[in-house]
């Protein structure tokens, strides 16, 4: 038997009945549509969040006062200060993996200028913080290791800090501002960075040298870091030991016995990547798997069409018997028809997929990721709903009997 | 001479709940090859159970029925359908075309399945359609022919794959005389070819265009004769 015999009896037969053979391919449509834009959403979203946590530096440790387990993220930051100033030197002296260490304290406050003044996180830190997060200076020069012994009363700004400060079109590098009534030089522009995983603007910062902070901006607490010391290490494998390294430092430090009382924090920016990245991973199989579903339903849609087809063309199937059509002639008829339905319901459905998820990346800022893997899959799963819901229809049209078929009314 | 149908000791019994209906009681026949018989017998007498049988529609309850010599009561749906294909013509006394099919595709139909290609499909449609009479209305749908070209347009389908047996159940049945007739002639024309031609019919008229007359009662062959066939001894071509 010719195999394309059946084909242009089935696309003739689906369309005669043009609005019924759209209604009958809805449901893979939105199941194959869906399968596309929930992995694509899923991938997008994957691709953005790593993009953020590349742009948060690699190799990267953050070490925070309070317990792992006070909180998630990022937790420990509200809590009671416990590092102190000499952890950071015990850190930077005696963890042989870790390569930079920095320590982070911020404030919201405003920063006054000659065109204008803009609320920001003003932070303190050390040169060493700028590597460890990839950040250069676009214009101008980083506050140096002697500014903070001098306690030089300097500033390097974020973009949005000079766009609203001083404007375009204006050299801010040398330029005075005030900061808490405090006048500063600012001696240099970071390039720009963009948003993190958060949302939030990072070039919305500026930096003083941290003994600048300490003395004008910390306030009390003055033996403790009210913040967060950020440690570069030079691989992901070194990452890992200079995490251990810190923890047993840090223990000992604060004589701790039991790792379950730990008042301090060590998290492997990696680690929390990689498992942003699973639940990633299980939303995008979730999604898949309600897609999956949506795609058997249009199937069971398929499958009953198919069956009010053949007691409709009951006559019509006696009478191709009658002249000569074998029964896997008819049953063929009836399996092509059920697979043109939702193989073309695959291919429009693919379509919308497409759209559907080139809108979404659009409005919600991701990527725009189709997987072309995923979309061959769609479609031969697609295929195999044709085949498998059709088969049913088919048998049955294949097993009526010439003579009553001829009979029916 | 071989015959084309050879029924032995056929019986259909059709079973309505607690009733036995034998539609078919213990038919014997033979029908050699170029014969032109006639089929007649009041209603329910079981011409139609006979030509289903005959035309591999159906199958007997008991008795053997050997179609060209082989024995098509041991067939399988598939095999059953190719002689139906390829040794058969039927033509119904409704017609049955395809609605919304054109002449010409209906006329195809049957080399859809013999697996000709499309070429020579429509070569061999034509051919079956100029030889009804019927060339000029190959793109016309069944509702927009008459039941008279309707009916050729069947034949045009029985003849198509060249098969040896034409069956007819009551072709002229919803047909006006002067359009029975002309099937009729047409069926003469097709015995002449050297066809072998079965026809069931009620009115006699019809079935004077025979050769053999059978007649059927209670599922019985009641009378078997053979007569003069009125337009056949006219036109002198009787074997
Ligand atoms: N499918 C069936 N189920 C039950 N009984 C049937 C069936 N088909 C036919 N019969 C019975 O078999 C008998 C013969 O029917 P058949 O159709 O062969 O008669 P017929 O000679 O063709 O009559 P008509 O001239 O009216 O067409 C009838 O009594 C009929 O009721
Ligand atoms: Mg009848």
């Amino acid at each position: 038997m010719n195999l394309m015999q059946p084909f242009p009896i089935a696309v003739r037969a689906l369309l005669r009945n043009k609005t019924r053979s759209f209604l009958t391919m809805l449901g893979v449509i939105i199941g194959v549509g869906s399968v596309i834009s929930m992995v694509a959403v899923g991938e997008g979203a994957k691709s953005s969040v790593s993009k953020a946590f590349e742009q948060m530096g690699t190799n990267l440790l953050i070490v925070t006062s309070g317990s792992t387990r006070s909180g998630g993220f990022m937790g420990g930051m509200g809590s009671m200060p416990t590092l102190t100033w000499d952890d950071l030197d015990a850190i930077r002296s005696e963890a042989p993996s870790v390569r930079y260490a920095a320590p982070l304290m911020s404030q919201k406050t405003s920063i006054v200028g000659e065109d204008g003044n803009w609320n920001t996180q003003v932070n303190g830190t050390t040169p060493e913080y700028f590597p460890i997060r990839s950040w250069r200076v676009a214009e101008g020069s980083m506050f140096s290791a002697s500014d903070i012994e001098t306690n030089a009363k300097v500033v390097v700004l974020g973009q949005t800090v000079v766009s609203h400060v001083f404007g375009t079109g204006v050299d801010p590098v040398g330029k005075p501002v005030r900061i808490r009534g405090t006048p500063y030089q600012v001696i240099g522009i970071l390039e720009k960075k963009g948003q993190s995983f958060g949302g939030t603007d990072l070039d919305d910062a500026a930096f003083v040298p941290i003994s600048v902070f300490r003395g004008k901006l910390q306030g009390g607490l003055q033996q403790f870091i009210t913040g967060v010391i950020f440690v570069g290490a030079g691989s992901a494998e070194e990452t890992f030991r200079a995490q251990n390294q810190i923890s047993s430092i840090l223990a000992d430090r604060h004589h701790i016995a039991d790792r379950a009382d730990d008042d301090f924090a060590v998290r492997n920016l990696t680690e929390i990547a990689s498992a942003r990245q699973q639940g990633m991973n299980t939303l995008t199989g979730l999604l898949a798997a309600i897609a999956v579903v949506s795609l058997l339903v249009g199937g069971i849609g398929i499958m009953n069409i198919m069956l009010v087809s053949v007691t409709e063309r009951t006559r019509e199937i006696g009478i191709r018997m009658a002249v000569g059509a074998r029964p896997v002639h008819i049953m063929a008829q009836f399996l092509v028809e059920a697979m043109t339905l939702s193989m073309t319901g695959g291919l429009l459905g693919i379509g919308l997929g497409f759209g559907v998820s080139k809108i979404l990346a659009d409005n919600l800022v991701w990527a725009f990721v189709v997987r072309s893997d995923i979309v061959a899959v769609a479609f031969l799963f697609s295929a195999a709903v044709g085949v498998v819901f059709g088969l049913y229809p088919a048998r049955k049209a294949m097993n009526l009997d010439p003579i009553e078929a001829l009979r029916y009314e | 001479m071989k015959p084309v149908i050879r029924l032995e000791g056929v019986s259909k019994v059709y079973r309505a709940g607690e009733t036995e209906v034998h539609a078919l009681a213990g038919v014997d026949l033979e029908v050699g090859a170029g014969e032109f018989v006639a089929i007649m017998g009041p209603s329910g007498s079981g011409k139609s159970t006979l030509m289903n049988i005959l035309g591999c529609l159906d199958r007997p309850t008991t008795g053997r029925y050997l179609l060209d010599g082989r024995d098509v009561t041991t067939f399988d749906r598939g095999r059953l359908a190719e002689e139906r294909n390829r040794t058969i013509g039927f033509v119904f006394q409704g017609f049955n075309l395809l609605a919304r099919t054109s002449a010409l595709e209906n006329v195809e139909l049957p080399l859809v399945y013999s697996g000709a290609p499309r070429r020579e499909r429509i070569r061999r449609a034509r051919e079956a359609l100029d030889r009804v009479g019927l060339t000029d209305r190959a793109h016309h749908a069944p509702s927009q022919l008459s039941g008279g070209q309707q009916q050729r347009v069947a034949i045009a389908r029985a003849l198509v794959t060249s098969p040896r047996l034409i069956l007819a159940d009551e072709p002229t049945g919803n047909l006006d005389t002067r359009t029975s007739i002309d099937v009729m002639a047409l069926f003469q024309d097709l015995w002449r070819a050297g066809l072998t031609v079965l026809v069931v019919t009620h009115e006699p008229d019809v079935a004077g265009f025979a050769a053999r007359v059978i007649a059927t009662r209670d599922g019985r062959i009641v009378s078997d004769a053979c007569q003069t066939a009125r337009d056949a001894r006219a036109a002198g071509g009787a074997p």
